[in-house]
């Protein structure tokens, strides 16, 4: 047991050092910008005057490690400084954004996970069949479209033609579950869609690896059921695979929010980041950044982790 | 050759098809073009006729028209921005796996941390620092893109410089700049061809997603994201149109995964 918790800690390590070199690339790269945040606020025609004045207010007088540790331990303490576009707290505005994301999110996995997963299983299992071809090609083209694309389709009929769902998720923190439910069904099943796709695959992938090993060729010598194999003796070693697969598929969730979030004008995260960009509200976009960077680096150790946790090669070492 | 496309499954032909009517559309566009580029030739979201086959956008421009100029622009920039990727990203990475040492660790991890940010966020970040415009739009997706390349190209060419070919080249004096174009390079081309596709279909993807936000390709060019954006309202009254260039970019990127599913599953030598 010994290894297993030496591995994890090295990895968790890991994690934590790619993040602080994250927050240090996403403060650093506004920092290549021409000028700087007083000069791009004021405009052009500003005086020099009012833009130094600005300047020492944004504390940009001083040297820019200085401001990146400033900022940094900011964000340790929860304060991720204010808005330029409306002097709001940024950490106020986030979370309740992030919840939004998290629910859609969650919702979408709800979906998507034991569809994708069975879905990958059968068609590793009967390969070559009708069934392998069709689910075959219908990921690869749902995999091929822009998510904005599924969004429109499911719009066009959902809710245009047969008005079953709305296509304004207008939801807020007192809309019922129920309520949240049916407005948040289309964003929700859009991303579910694209993951599915992707998730089907990898597990197909995956699964079909293991089935060329030579234990398995074994275990069908020896007379052992389809079914046997595939829970007996296939899914304890497609664990960490399948895992990893859920885990990336997750972290492509959080980026596809961003585009159905537009879509159907989802108050969440991504919507936030899009209005922020087009405003070049810059301490916005840096806190949603490394918000998401975090939420993708999280995920990504979780399943690196847990696969080394369940590798039956590693817990049975002695 | 010919043998191998005949055995080529339907998706593949299927694929390769639609591959050359966009390549036509792309060079012939001013001939088969009704309406230019960015005339205004009728009222606002005209419907279908005769006239404007498929109607008229937001301000009253042909869609047709503007669907075909489209596939010019959105699919010359993405090409323009995929081979950008595979020369920094292939150099860089064929450069870190034959001198390796600390320039691969300085590489390495300096993708590493890009790439621990989602690609989409990680364009957004680097778009507001660079401004909104085809060049920058290029550039970044371009480094972006050039991660992954970086990746795949250092892992392939690993292999390749251990061999004993490689080790003769060096013992025989020559040059580092010769031993990676005569001696690696050309064993690990399969590989990043069909990269290439796949990287391709991505920076589509990518792109059209950005010109959708707002963020990409800007106005009055004709795109296939942002004619999406600009024509939305009408699939709430039930019209398909605003999907139309939606689909011509499904459409393109559909055709290239089946051809590069065919050519991975022949090139693996899976049998199933």
């Amino acid at each position: 047991m010994h290894l297993l918790v030496t591995l994890i800690l090295q990895r968790i390590g890991l994690g934590v050092v790619t993040l602080f070199g994250i927050s240090l690339m996403i403060f650093f790269a506004m920092e290549i910008l021409p000028g700087d945040l007083a000069q791009e606020t004021l405009g052009q025609s500003a005086t020099p005057e009012a833009v130094a004045a600005l300047r020492a207010e944004l504390g940009l007088d001083q040297p820019a490690i200085t401001r990146f540790f400033q900022w940094f331990s900011g964000i340790l303490h929860g304060d991720l400084g204010t808005s330029l576009a409306n002097k709001r707290d940024i950490s106020e505005l986030l979370v309740s954004r992030f919840k939004n994301t998290l629910a859609l999110a969650s919702y979408s996995a709800v979906i998507a996970v034991p569809v994708a997963v069975t879905l990958g299983l059968l068609a590793a299992l009967y390969r070559g069949s009708i069934f392998d071809r069709t689910v075959n090609v219908l990921s690869l083209s749902a995999v091929s479209l822009p998510e904005f694309f599924i969004a429109y389709l499911l719009i066009f009929f959902l809710s245009a033609k047969f008005g079953l769902f709305p296509s304004i998720s207008n939801v807020s923190a007192d809309t019922s579950f129920s309520e949240y439910m049916h407005r948040a069904f289309l964003p929700a099943l859009t991303m579910a869609l694209v993951v599915t796709a992707h998730m089907m695959r990898m597990t197909r992938a995956a699964i079909i690896n293991l089935l060329a090993s030579p234990y398995i060729a074994m275990a069908r010598l020896k007379g052992a059921s389809p079914m046997r194999i595939i829970l007996i003796h296939a899914l304890p070693n497609a664990l960490a695979p399948i895992i990893n697969v859920v885990s990336l598929n997750l972290a492509y969730l959080i980026t596809g929010v961003v585009l159905v979030e537009i879509v159907f004008v989802y108050p969440g995260l991504g919507q936030l980041i899009v209005d922020s960009v087009s405003k070049r509200d810059i301490p916005v976009v840096q806190a949603t950044c490394l918000v998401f960077a975090t939420v993708y680096i999280t995920l990504n150790l979780t399943a690196d982790v847990l696969s080394i946790a369940t590798n039956p090669r590693l817990m049975h070492r002695k | 050759m010919w043998e191998e496309f005949k055995k080529a499954p339907l998706s593949a032909w299927f694929g390769m098809l639609m591959i050359l009517c966009y390549l036509v559309l792309m060079v012939f566009a001013d001939l088969i073009a009704p309406y230019s580029e960015t005339e205004v030739v009728s009222f606002q979201y005209a419907p279908w006729s005769s006239e404007f086959l498929l109607g008229t956008d937001n301000l009253g421009r042909d869609m047709l028209s503007r669907l075909i100029f489209a596939a010019r622009n959105t699919v010359g920039i993405a090409i323009l921005t995929t081979i950008l990727a595979f020369t920094l990203g292939g150099a860089l990475g064929l450069l870190a796996a034959t001198i390796g040492g600390w320039l691969d660790q300085i590489l390495s991890r300096l993708v590493e941390m890009l790439m621990g940010v989602p690609a989409l966020i990680l364009a957004l970040l680097l778009l507001t620092v660079f401004g909104t415009g085809v060049v920058s739009l290029i550039c970044v997706i371009a480094v972006i893109d050039a991660t992954r390349v970086y990746r795949l190209t250092r892992s392939v060419a690993m292999n390749v410089v251990v061999m004993e070919f490689v080790d003769a080249a060096r013992l025989r004096g020559e040059r580092m700049g010769w031993i990676m174009r005569r001696e690696i390079l050309p064993n690990i081309m399969p590989p990043l061809v069909a990269e290439f596709g796949l990287r391709f279909c991505f920076v589509f993807l990518t792109i059209s997603a950005l010109s959708f936000l707002g963020l990409g390709v800007q106005p009055p060019t004709a795109d296939w994201g942002s004619m999406v954006r600009d024509n939305a309202t009408l699939i709430s009254f039930g019209d398909i149109t605003p999907l139309l260039p939606a689909a011509a970019i499904g459409l393109l990127t559909i055709s290239i995964n089946f051809i590069v599913d065919w050519m991975l599953h022949r090139t693996s030598g899976l049998k199933d």
